[in-house]
């Protein structure tokens, strides 16, 4: 059986790389600070030597689109080019191209059907920076296979948030009974408070600081019933208009397990947004 | 009133570096065209099968004319394709983050609940 070496929840900020890769005057002030936090995070990665990468994010209408959009999908391919013109264009993100690991996910897909979830399916994906982003932080020789799992949080109508703990709580069980001898590292991205769009955008800090202590407090405390106690569809309106990417973070919640505290925490306040860094080792603590 | 129809404006036009381009310089003439060529194109077919019913309201079309971040958001266009779009059109005449920050000022007067962005 797979071993679940990891379990890894993020924001995933799209302007990462083009400041850590900035130099001379366009290296902004606070790039310092982040790299080291990032390469910190990385660290917990590398720690639990995983051979096999599921990827949880949300494509950002760049190949799902209002016509035919899934709640939930893996990507089953050999390979998935990534990273999107419009990327490139207002990100600075270079193209990339990650190695699929098919037979997780035709495990993935069998189970989680057999499970109760209706998962959609893509033979070729074309990821974006939900799945790139914390590719480049946390793995940047992008060496290993992936199984990217998109979710809707973006196009309403979506499922509810306890929708999102339940698939994190399968995805866990699932990659523990694939029937293979490998490491798997369960990674997530999603958001904090956010607005994108709207009067509360850009500002110094993200949209809720409010909103961003308690959630990391409930993340780093694997705290599912606090969380869900509060945080319902409608609520997340509230935090800031793109605040839903918090779900995200949710089915992370579920993949760690319920009253499960983080390993690892670390945050960061940048303009626009909270960063946040979460990492659980369900084999116990790895010595650094 | 089609907030999907405005999205798939928003969308199309985004990841097209040409349209980008016609939008920015000719906003009326682009949304016409665009209207009338491509606005029942069903986007993973091919030309022949397209739709027949999709059209624009007024206030949608003089959203678009006038490049009106702010009467989009009213009409409920998804905020993350007028935002991406907006940027890729407008970010280039400004400092860092200054677009941006315009964008939020012109919103200032609008608060919660935000206009419906359901499809």
């Amino acid at each position: 059986m797979a071993t679940v070496a990891a379990v890894i929840a993020s924001t995933h900020h799209p302007f990462y790389y083009r400041a850590s890769t900035s130099t001379g005057a366009d290296w902004p002030p606070f790039t310092d600070e982040w790299v080291a936090k990032i390469e910190a995070f990385r660290a917990t990665l590398t720690r639990a030597e995983p051979d096999v990468l599921v990827m949880v994010g949300s494509d950002h209408f760049h190949q799902l689109w209002l016509d035919n959009m899934p709640q939930f999908l893996v990507g089953k391919a050999p390979f998935f080019d990534a990273n999107w013109y419009n990327e490139e264009r207002e990100f600075g993100l270079p193209r990339m191209r990650l190695a699929g690991e098919e037979d997780l996910a035709a495990y993935l897909l069998r189970e989680g059907l057999d499970a109760g979830f209706d998962l959609a399916f893509s033979n070729e994906l074309r990821i974006d920076h939900s799945v790139t982003c914390p590719i480049i932080t946390l793995r940047p020789q992008a060496d290993l296979p992936v199984v990217p799992v998109y979710t809707n949080i973006f196009a309403p109508p979506m499922p509810r948030p306890e929708r999102f703990v339940q698939l994190g709580r399968t995805i866990r069980g699932m990659v523990e009974s694939w029937p293979q001898d490998k490491r798997v590292a369960i990674i997530g991205t999603g958001h904090l408070s956010l607005e994108l769009g709207g009067p509360r955008q850009f500002g110094p800090h993200g949209p809720d600081p409010e909103f961003d202590r308690k959630a990391v407090t409930w993340i780093a405390n694997g705290d599912v019933d606090g969380c869900l106690g509060e945080v319902t569809l409608d609520s997340l309106h509230a935090p800031g208009n793109a605040t839903h990417g918090f779900m995200d973070f949710m089915l992370m919640m579920g993949a760690a397990g319920d009253g499960v505290k983080a390993d690892y925490t670390d945050t960061l306040d940048l303009f626009h947004t909270m960063e946040a860094y979460f990492t659980w080792y369900p084999e116990g603590a790895v010595s650094s | 009133m089609s907030k999907y129809l405005l999205n798939k404006f928003l969308y199309t036009v985004d990841r097209d570096p040409e349209l980008v381009e016609r939008y920015r310089a000719d906003p009326a003439g682009t949304m016409a065209w665009w209207e009338r060529e491509m606005a029942n194109t069903v986007l993973n077919c091919t030309a022949g099968e397209k739709s027949t019913w999709l059209a624009f309201d007024e206030p949608e079309r003089r959203a678009l004319r006038e490049h009106d971040h702010v009467a989009l958001f009213g009409l409920g266009a998804h905020p993350f394709l007028t935002l991406t779009l907006f940027i890729a059109m407008f970010e280039r005449d400004h400092g860092p983050l200054e677009y941006q920050l315009a964008y939020a000022r012109a919103m200032s007067h609008i608060s919660l609940p935000y206009p419906d962005i359901a499809t």
